[in-house]
């Protein structure tokens, strides 16, 4: 496999901006440490040996490539569009966050930094981050709201075998947000010892471009793959946005193929209109641009600029600000950004189950849902390509609390 | 003194920081955030502090996500937040204060997310004319800075920027070429909070800026007793004490008083 690392980009600057997105708002103490970072990662990816290594386990650990399959039946079904799913899910772990967690973990490495932070929303981070740092030999501890704690057990429970230490948090709402609150304070006091993995497209300069370029991967193997199995690039492609890692991750590898529109999902939750949901682009009269957790993006804030709580049925959607590449993007009118609720999300979770024998992660159902919105009013011989981010074992409980509820 | 007539903005801290170095001590610069316990007590610890002869303020606006503080403040400007504080009622504050007679430079510390949902030009206007004489936001680097920075040069406020024991060399002379009033030194790698003892790294963490930068240094995070107090005195410009005030609030206005009134006479 080519180097996908280096698939060239105009965004971010050198400041880490894409367009008016983006940035390094942190606290001074860590602003030589992503200095140190970008460096690190800059060289690496221009080592030959350490992206043989990281293609290398990408291929013999994570199983890659994952495949593209065409989901007959669910096309049938749905009446319109043929529909292929990116199997992210067969990844190792479950989900396509062990591609940068990986990545991120050779870093640290290579950087000789024994300690490694993480935060998790659904766990699939926290569980890709302990199952890098097992593989690699480096102690990792992964800070969680108290609220996911209790809606995703077993993820817990697979980080604690992998040797990972779970710390809850508390504070706040006890989710995501939350979880990334604490873990920068751990690396503010331990930076000079200790690497923070995060997890998603955001946070300040250069997490963003990191993350995009390790989950990369998926859109450049995508790529190649639906045009030998469809014959042709794909009309539509679509993914789920929380923080919008797998969502850029697919998107980056189409992102000069302007017949290709790119949709992004985010958690509608009860519906944009009510006050629980986290779809950052579905109700403009509360989310605006601002400042979180370092990067400049769209935000749900009061209009006094406190950070909203948000709702979703997913974790991993459950997040209050989007990636900064995502919002310029939309800028730009070349990603489009749409939303499934929660009731979408659950019947496009069995939906898929039943007629793919796929059990989907509610993060990813949300990508599904608007797959069978949009399916049935496309002509026939035309193509989505859906990123299955993740598998759904580990939302089990969630949905059938919430099926019976 | 009125409002009206006392010296402002940049030139009140630089006076400051004379009066301290003609006295032989480092100025001492209390935190406290607007709303905890209460509004009203909140003012009134402030006024109290005022009444002990401190130097200036850190008027706290919460936020949030305040992800640079440690739980002490973190769980103040929570409790603030479900008292229904926000920046417009953190300005009215000041105005308060002022008419209460309160002469001391105020610096309105807050993260960036706040200032800009309220617009950061309008926010260094209206601080202004409420009576503040600057502003500190922990998560804005200078090269971030560009919107207030404009407004504040315009308007003769202060804008404070931080210096950590990792900065180097470049760092060192970023913050210095930007910062107008004073130079925020982190004492540790680590969030707000009071510790037992500060870094034995310290001086040397001091004397690398020193060594770049004329600028007034402030330092803050972990100090909290007389003892800490008078080290600074030999060691930097100023000082800022924040969770400590806040936990002495728990016990009450008097409490805060006192805490302070030790601080200010420990540096003789």
């Amino acid at each position: 496999m080519a180097n996908y690392l280096k698939q060239g980009a105009s965004v971010p600057d050198e400041r880490g901006y894409y367009g008016d997105f983006g940035g390094r708002f942190v606290p001074e103490t860590i602003i030589p440490a992503l200095d140190e970072l970008m460096a690190a990662y800059e060289e690496a990816v221009d080592d030959p040996a350490f992206v043989e290594e990281l293609l290398h386990l990408q291929k013999t650990y994570t199983g890659r490539p994952t495949p593209v399959t065409f989901a007959k039946r669910l096309t049938e079904h749905l009446g319109g569009a043929k529909v292929y799913l990116k199997r992210e899910d067969l990844a190792h772990t479950g989900a396509h966050k062990i591609n940068n967690a990986l990545g991120q973990a050779l870093l640290a490495k290579r950087m000789g930094k024994q300690r490694v932070i993480a935060e998790t929303g659904a766990g699939q981070h926290g569980v890709a981050s302990a199952t890098a740092a097992a593989l690699l030999g480096l102690d990792c501890h992964v800070y969680m709201g108290e609220v996911d704690i209790a809606r995703q057990q077993p993820n817990v429970f697979r980080m604690r075998l992998l040797g990972a230490e779970v710390i809850p948090v508390s504070s706040g709402s006890q989710t995501l947000k939350d979880a990334i609150n604490e873990a920068m304070r751990d690396w503010v006091t331990n930076v000079r010892s200790t690497f923070y993995l995060l997890g998603s497209a955001l946070g300040p300069h250069p997490y963003p471009k990191m993350v995009r370029d390790f989950q990369s991967v998926i859109g450049h193997e995508a790529r190649q793959q639906i045009q030998e199995e469809a014959g042709q690039l794909p009309d539509v492609c679509i993914a789920c946005v929380g923080g919008g890692s797998n969502a850029i991750g697919l998107f980056h590898a189409f992102r000069d193929d302007q017949d290709v529109d790119l949709i992004g999902v985010e958690a509608g939750g009860y519906g944009v209109d009510t006050d629980k949901h986290a779809a950052r682009f579905g109700n403009l009269n509360i989310s605006r641009p601002g400042i979180l957790h370092g990067t400049r993006s769209y935000v749900m804030q009061t209009e006094d600029g406190q950070i909203m709580e948000t709702h979703s049925i997913s974790a991993g959607l459950d997040y209050p600000s989007i990636g900064p590449e995502h919002a310029y993007l939309r800028s730009l009118e070349r990603a489009y950004y749409t939303s499934a609720t929660d009731e979408e999300t659950l019947e496009a979770f069995q939906m898929l189950s039943q007629l793919e024998g796929i059990i989907p992660a509610l993060e990813s159902s949300h990508a599904v849902a608007e797959v069978i919105k949009r399916a049935p009013t496309m002509p026939k011989d035309s193509v989505i390509l859906v990123n299955l981010s993740g598998r759904g074992d580990k939302d089990l409980d969630t949905v059938i609390k919430a099926l019976e509820g | 003194m009125t409002a009206s007539t006392r010296t402002f903005g940049l030139e009140a801290i630089a006076e400051i920081f004379q009066q301290a170095k003609d006295e032989n001590r480092a100025a001492f610069l209390p935190y406290f955030p607007i709303g905890y316990p209460d509004y009203d007590t909140s003012l009134d610890a402030i006024a109290a502090m005022a009444e002990v002869g401190v130097d200036g303020f850190e008027i706290g606006v919460p936020f949030s996500d305040p992800l640079a503080d440690g739980p002490t403040v973190q769980a103040a400007t929570q409790k603030s937040l479900e008292n229904g504080t926000t920046v417009k009622t953190c300005l009215q504050a000041v105005h308060k204060l002022r008419e209460r007679g309160i002469t001391q430079p105020m610096l309105m510390m807050s993260y960036a997310n706040p200032l800009v949902a309220y617009g950061s030009e309008q926010f260094v206007i209206d601080a202004k004319a409420a009576g503040a004489d600057g502003l500190i936001v922990p998560d804005l680097p200078p090269e971030e800075a560009a919107y207030f920075a404009d407004a504040c040069a315009r308007e003769g406020m202060a804008l404070v920027f931080f210096l950590a024991p990792t900065s180097n060399d470049a760092r060192i002379q970023l913050v210095a070429e930007n910062a107008r009033g004073f130079i925020y030194v982190v004492s540790l790698t680590g969030i707000t909070g009071a510790r037992d003892a500060l870094p034995a790294d310290l001086s040397q963490t001091i004397a690398n800026i020193r060594r770049l930068t004329d600028t007034p240094l402030v330092l803050g995070f972990g100090i909290s007793t007389p003892e800490h107090a008078r080290m600074m005195n030999s060691l930097v410009d100023g000082f800022i004490v924040g969770s400590a005030m806040v936990r002495a609030a728990k016990e009450g206005v008097d409490a805060v008083g006192k805490l302070a009134a030790e601080l200010r006479n420990s540096l003789g």
